[in-house]
């Protein structure tokens, strides 16, 4: 089994660690994993993208040129992006911001009002674990157990009191695709 | 029979490549009594710069590493950086590798406040590659590379590098000294002295600079050569203290 | 400790801590500021040194103090940077001073860019600076591999006084894999008598030095070095390949862009391509016995870099025309594609293989 993911978005949307929080999960689940940034100045106010492979043989490129999954934050990404996917592969995107027209029909697109659903857990930032939610239930390539045990790990013990509302998000994504 | 002279411990039983009339040799053996004096030649590395001096690893008694043009400042920093805080660390630099390719060096090793000491002997002239024309060179000072005379207009101006030095914080001791006779001499080993008492104090960054001859490449003999630094080099580099700071605990 | 995920920059940095490297002299220059922000936090807490020095010439000549005063030291650039610190490395190749420096490659020539590159081979693997000398130089492919490679560098250095080049690009420094940092065998028991310490307790003054005004005496110097490097040739070589046993065409290939082949590799072997991969680790000294080995049964070989065609030459070495080369090279940082790969395999392998 393996998963090609781009995550792209603007600068501070929280592009980096969706990706980071994939591949720390992967390697929870004993897969191989690889992180991929774009780096630069885009970095700083931008377009950002992320590149992870989480695969059950070892990875050779991290460089994704037909990604299996893409989860696009906004529109200039859903535009670089949309026609990136290999056929039958998940377009994912948060639908209260991207709302271009998908022209792919061999694609499973699955637009999810992720920022209005984190609103109404209470924190708008919970937006990125809805869309990781349906990332792993349409994919199955982790569980929802190495993705909190990750969160666990990247929100340290400082941020423990966020774990709850992560974990709220997450199971709500996992909703949006059942 | 009573010795009234001889060579300092800290110089090693060798003869000197330095020209006849070149005041070189009296710098050296002033750090090699300083260091003599104070005991600490065991634990002193030296490091040598590129130029007339760049041979100076094969006359100091102590270890000595050799260090590319400019570079000796840096050189100093890593090695003082990394041994116990007893050793003692100097450079010996002429005025075209501190003052000219190494200037970026020396101005960041006197910001850090980095703990070694700067000999820096200024002839106001390349001499190892055959007197070119120096950063320290004086208006209208012939050169192999300023056959006219160093014009402003065209070759710019000679650096005071005490003088700048003395600006940044970093510095700590700072003076300018000659050897063009006895009494200045006397007062050029006082210096030094301190220099490397500032730094065994962990006070921070000290350089003396030197004021020395260069007979070979001035078309001078030795005495005319004295005198050239008395009469000319003096005026423009004034001899004197120009930082004198206490650091821990002793700002004064 | 376990596996964790950190970045290919990051991974050298603790790496050189686990060989024992407790100083280091940056500069910033992307895309190795992180290695320079590492050091910066985790030396402290070693009880070692990290300074920022006010350039790169700055920077190595540092590392030649530290060296020189017998400690393990390391510096680290990418290639504009790295230029500016061939000087530095001369020396200390010629003052016989272990060092490990670390090149972090970029686009060129000139400023060029920030994106991954393999246009500085010529540099690392020909000397670099002036005057007759090598540095080894070892190129890791993946984040597991800079934790051996990173602690072999130190063991090279010391083991030969020597300074060793560890050679990534944009990619390697950039991107996170889960690591392990096992500990190799780096620490090889030398006692560093030549070290400028002071002379407390041994004796007569040591001097380090790359000069030597007799032409006699340093052309014996410069003997004592190639002696060096031929000893180097014969127990440092490192190279990996990938599906040669049956092969008739080969790919090679190093670092990131290896790494990019293998995928592309396993795509054409699907169709049923006898085709493998020499991947060359020490790219000084070069695996050129081990690549004329596979002569024999090779009707072909592709060499791919990101460059325009640097290692292909070292390749033509070690073939001696007893095998067909082809090159495929992409430059301006930009890192070939497994399509394009495979696309270039299939046209290569069209014809020639049996």
């Amino acid at each position: 089994m393996k998963e090609e993911i781009i995550i792209a978005g603007f600068g501070g949307q929280g592009v980096m660690s969706m990706g980071q929080l994939l591949a720390f999960a992967g390697m929870k689940q004993g897969k191989e994993v690889s992180w991929l940034p774009s780096y630069g100045p885009e970095q700083r106010g931008g377009t950002a993208n992320v590149s992870v492979v989480i695969s059950d043989s070892k990875v050779g490129s991290p460089i994704i040129d037909s990604p299996t999954t893409v989860i696009l934050l906004n529109n200039p990404s859903f535009e670089k992006f949309e026609k990136k996917v290999v056929p039958g592969g998940n377009i994912l995107t948060n639908g209260d911001l991207v709302n271009l027209p998908c022209k792919r029909n061999d694609i499973s697109l699955f637009s999810i009002q992720a920022t209005t659903i984190a609103e109404k857990l209470g924190n708008h930032r919970v937006a990125g674990m809805v869309i990781l939610g349906a990332f792993i239930e349409k994919t199955g390539i982790l569980s929802k157990e190495s993705l909190v045990e990750a969160l666990l790990h990247v929100l340290g013990k400082e941020k423990q009191h966020l774990i709850p509302v992560n974990i709220a998000a997450l199971e709500s994504g996992m909703e949006m695709v059942l | 029979m009573k010795v009234v002279f001889e060579r300092s411990k800290g110089l090693l039983n060798t003869e000197t490549h330095y020209c006849p009339g070149c005041t070189h040799g009296i710098i050296h053996r002033l750090v090699a009594e300083t260091l003599e004096e104070m005991d600490v030649l065991e634990q002193t590395i030296g490091v040598a710069s590129v130029g007339c001096s760049v041979l100076s690893y094969q006359y100091f008694n102590c270890d000595m590493t050799q260090a590319a043009h400019g570079r000796a400042p840096a050189v100093a920093t890593g090695i003082k950086r990394v041994l116990p805080k007893d050793r003692i660390v100097f450079t010996y630099q002429g005025d075209g590798d501190l003052a000219s390719i190494g200037m970026g060096e020396i101005v960041h090793a006197a910001a850090r406040g980095e703990n070694i000491t700067v000999i820096f002997v200024n002839n106001a002239i390349y001499g190892m590659t055959g007197g070119q024309m120096a950063p320290t060179s004086l208006l209208g000072q012939r050169t192999a590379t300023s056959p006219e005379g160093r014009q402003p207009q065209t070759q710019g101006l000679p650096i005071r590098v005490s003088e700048m030095l003395a600006t940044l914080d970093g510095a700590s001791y700072i003076e300018r000294v000659s050897t063009h006779d006895v009494a200045h001499v006397m007062k050029a080993k006082k210096a030094i002295r301190k220099a490397f008492l500032t730094q065994q104090e962990e006070k921070g960054f000290s350089m003396v600079e030197v004021l020395s001859t260069c007979p070979t490449n001035w078309g001078l003999n030795p005495e005319e050569s004295l005198q050239w630094v008395k009469q000319e080099m003096v005026p423009y580099y004034p001899l004197g203290v120009y930082k004198d700071r206490q650091y821990k605990g002793e700002e004064s | 400790m376990g596996k964790v995920l950190m970045k290919g920059n990051e991974v050298i940095g603790e790496a050189a801590i686990l060989a024992g490297c407790h100083y280091f002299f940056g500069y910033p220059i992307t895309p190795q500021s992180e290695l320079v922000a590492y050091m910066a936090k985790r030396l402290p807490e070693v009880k070692g040194l990290f300074l920022q020095a006010e350039s790169e010439v700055s920077a190595i000549n540092m590392v030649y103090g530290a060296s020189s005063a017998g400690v393990r030291v390391m510096t680290s650039s990418s290639s504009p940077g790295f230029s500016l610190k061939q000087e530095g490395i001369s020396y200390l190749a010629a003052a016989n001073l272990p060092a490990v420096i670390v090149n972090i490659a970029r686009g060129g020539p000139g400023l060029g860019n920030i994106q991954p590159s393999q246009s500085d081979y010529f540099q690392v693997t020909k000397g670099g600076g002036h005057g007759d000398y090598y540095t080894p130089v070892l190129a890791p492919s993946t984040l597991q591999e800079i934790v051996d490679l990173t602690q072999e560098a130190f063991r090279i250095a010391d083991q030969y006084r020597t300074p060793v080049i560890l050679l990534g690009d944009g990619m390697l420094g950039q991107m996170m894999e889960p690591v392990e940092f096992l500990k190799t065998d780096n620490q090889i028991v030398i006692d560093k008598e030549w070290a400028t310490t002071g002379t407390k307790g041994d004796g007569s003054p040591k001097t380090i030095t790359s000069l030597d005004l007799n032409d006699v005496k340093l052309e014996e110097r410069n003997c004592k070095l190639q002696e060096k490097y031929k000893l180097i040739r014969r127990n440092e070589i490192k190279v990996d390949t990938y599906l040669m046993e049956d092969a008739e065409m080969a790919i090679v290939a190093y670092g990131t862009v290896a790494r990019i082949c293998q995928s592309a590799i396993d795509r054409v072997r699907d169709e049923g391509m006898k085709i493998g991969l020499i991947r060359p680790i020490s790219l000084w000294p070069y695996p050129t016995d081990v690549i004329a080995s596979y002569c024999e049964r090779l009707n072909k070989i592709v060499v791919v870099e990101m460059s325009a065609g640097q290692m292909v030459e070292d390749v033509r070495l070690s073939v001696e025309g007893k095998v067909p080369i082809s090159f495929y090279g992409r430059t301006g940082g930009i890192i070939p594609t497994v399509e394009e790969l495979v696309e270039q395999f299939q046209m290569h392998g069209n014809g020639v293989l049996r």
